[in-house]
């Protein structure tokens, strides 16, 4: 089936059995690799995107269910070459060990960010709760988005109009 | 990993559905958010040959209430219900289920309506929708019918749906009283299916007594169980710390647990009597904060 999608701002189409699923279709497609597919069970949260601006779980949506919609992936997060505060976040905080998390952690907190500018602790491991790391005991993720939260309050600015 | 090949039809309508369950029979599956099928046919446990997609039909998401209750459309989100604070006046134990389903973003995808028609024994939608007495509309080639709660589950991952049959709605009762309600679940670990999980939903007259009485328990039994015996022990009655403990004891007798790798079936009928009693006390709490004190 032929199915047509916006990844990160741009529109891509590609011929796919009705059993792709999303994940496979953004990294094997459209070589978008920094979705990364971790358990493959629906559990880990890796592979993360936005799908018309939802967070889910890409390896449990299929490519045919994106058909005409839009999607953002970790690689639309950078602008310019300018990282998204969010990045600058893991990166100043340490908020990643060996990295395989990131991509989805990333995106599911750059949808939270947009809805609740300002989260508390409490507010962000909830959020994440779907999203696994293995390295770093959460702590620094935490931290990590609370950097991005204060950087997007101080520059005025929620995450959606950054982009 | 990839499910089995199938046919994929994106309907429009819910009659476009029905009919190509009616041409496919028992091959076919639909599919809402797909958040326990689509890992099922990962696993090959399910391979339907013919795959009917409801997102793409108009007017069936979302919820709206009227004089008789709620209702819940086919393809509401999770993530939509946990985020309906309308509903918390009169549909507590909506948002006190919902945010104990899964993770969040398996709530941005998974449906109300999708859960139990899975009819995973496990699964926190199926307690709360007996507890609450709810209904599934449903439409077949027939036309259409209602399904109550005690009626809808039959065993393990299987309803009285027919094969061609699908639910639009899902519909909760108006409260006859004021409700409070709360949802108890253990996990193994955040977002797992439940070890236990009780559902609570008490609607009080305004003398304080209970005029309506819901108790839904969560993977002790092959399918989604009501405790009746515990729930016709409340009515008529305030509220107290004995009679929680009373209503423990028999809504454990209701359960009906099997041994498994989350634990011993005594373990997990202590946890219905215990989460009962909790869930009961917690509720008290907040009946008795709303009354006067004399009474």
């Amino acid at each position: 089936m032929r199915v047509t999608l916006t990844v990160n701002g741009e529109v891509r189409s590609a011929d796919v059995e009705p059993r792709t699923l999303l994940a496979y279709l953004l990294r094997d497609e459209f070589r978008l690799t920094g979705t990364h597919v971790g358990c493959d069970t629906t559990s880990c949260g890796a592979c993360t995107v936005l799908l018309n601006g939802v967070p889910v779980k890409s390896c449990t949506v299929l490519a045919v269910q994106a058909d005409g919609g839009e999607v953002m992936t970790v690689e639309g997060l950078e602008q310019d070459g300018q990282l998204h505060p969010l990045q600058e976040g893991f990166w100043e905080s340490h908020g990643l060990q060996c990295g395989f998390c990131t991509p989805g952690m990333l995106m599911t907190a750059y949808a939270l960010l947009r809805e609740v500018p300002d989260p508390d602790e409490e507010t962000i491991r909830r959020a994440i709760s779907g999203n696994l790391c293995r390295c770093t005991g959460y702590q620094n993720i935490v931290k990590a988005i609370r950097y991005a939260a204060e950087r997007l309050s101080a520059a005025g600015a929620v995450a959606g109009e950054v982009k | 990993m990839f499910p089995a090949p199938f046919e994929y039809l994106a309907v429009r309508s819910v009659e476009e559905a029905i009919d190509a369950l009616a041409r496919h029979g028992y091959d076919a599956k639909v599919i809402a958010g797909g958040q326990s099928l689509l890992p099922m046919m990962k696993l090959r446990v399910a391979a339907p040959s013919v795959l009917v997609d409801l997102n793409r039909v108009e007017g069936l998401s979302g919820w709206q209430e009227d004089a008789q209750g709620l209702r819940i459309g086919a393809t509401t989100r999770h993530a939509a219900l946990e985020r309906a604070r309308p509903l918390a006046e009169r549909y507590p134990l909506i948002l006190a289920t919902a945010p104990w389903i899964a993770d969040p973003l398996v709530r941005n995808r998974g449906t109300m309506a999708g859960s139990l028609a899975h009819a995973d024994p496990a699964a926190d939608w199926g307690a709360a929708f007996l507890a609450l007495r709810g209904q599934v509309e449903v439409q077949g080639p027939q036309g259409t019918r209602s399904i109550g709660a005690d009626d809808f589950f039959v065993d393990i991952f299987t309803t009285s749906l027919a094969a061609d049959e699908i639910i639009t709605a899902v519909r909760l009762p108006r409260p006859v009283g004021h409700p409070e309600a709360t949802y108890l679940k253990l996990e193994r670990k955040v977002g797992d299916f439940a070890v236990v999980g009780v559902a609570l939903n008490l609607e009080v007259d305004p003398e304080g007594r209970v005029a309506q009485a819901g108790i839904g328990l969560a993977a002790v039994g092959p399918k989604p169980l009501r405790a009746p015996q515990a729930e016709a022990a409340l009515i008529g009655q305030r509220l107290s710390f004995n009679l929680a403990r009373e209503v423990a004891a028999l809504a454990a007798e209701a359960a009906d647990p099997t041994s498994d790798q989350r634990g011993s079936a005594a373990f997990k009928r202590d946890m219905v009597r215990v989460f009962v009693q909790r869930g009961l006390e917690s509720l008290r709490q907040r009946i008795e904060g709303r009354q006067p004190a004399s009474a």
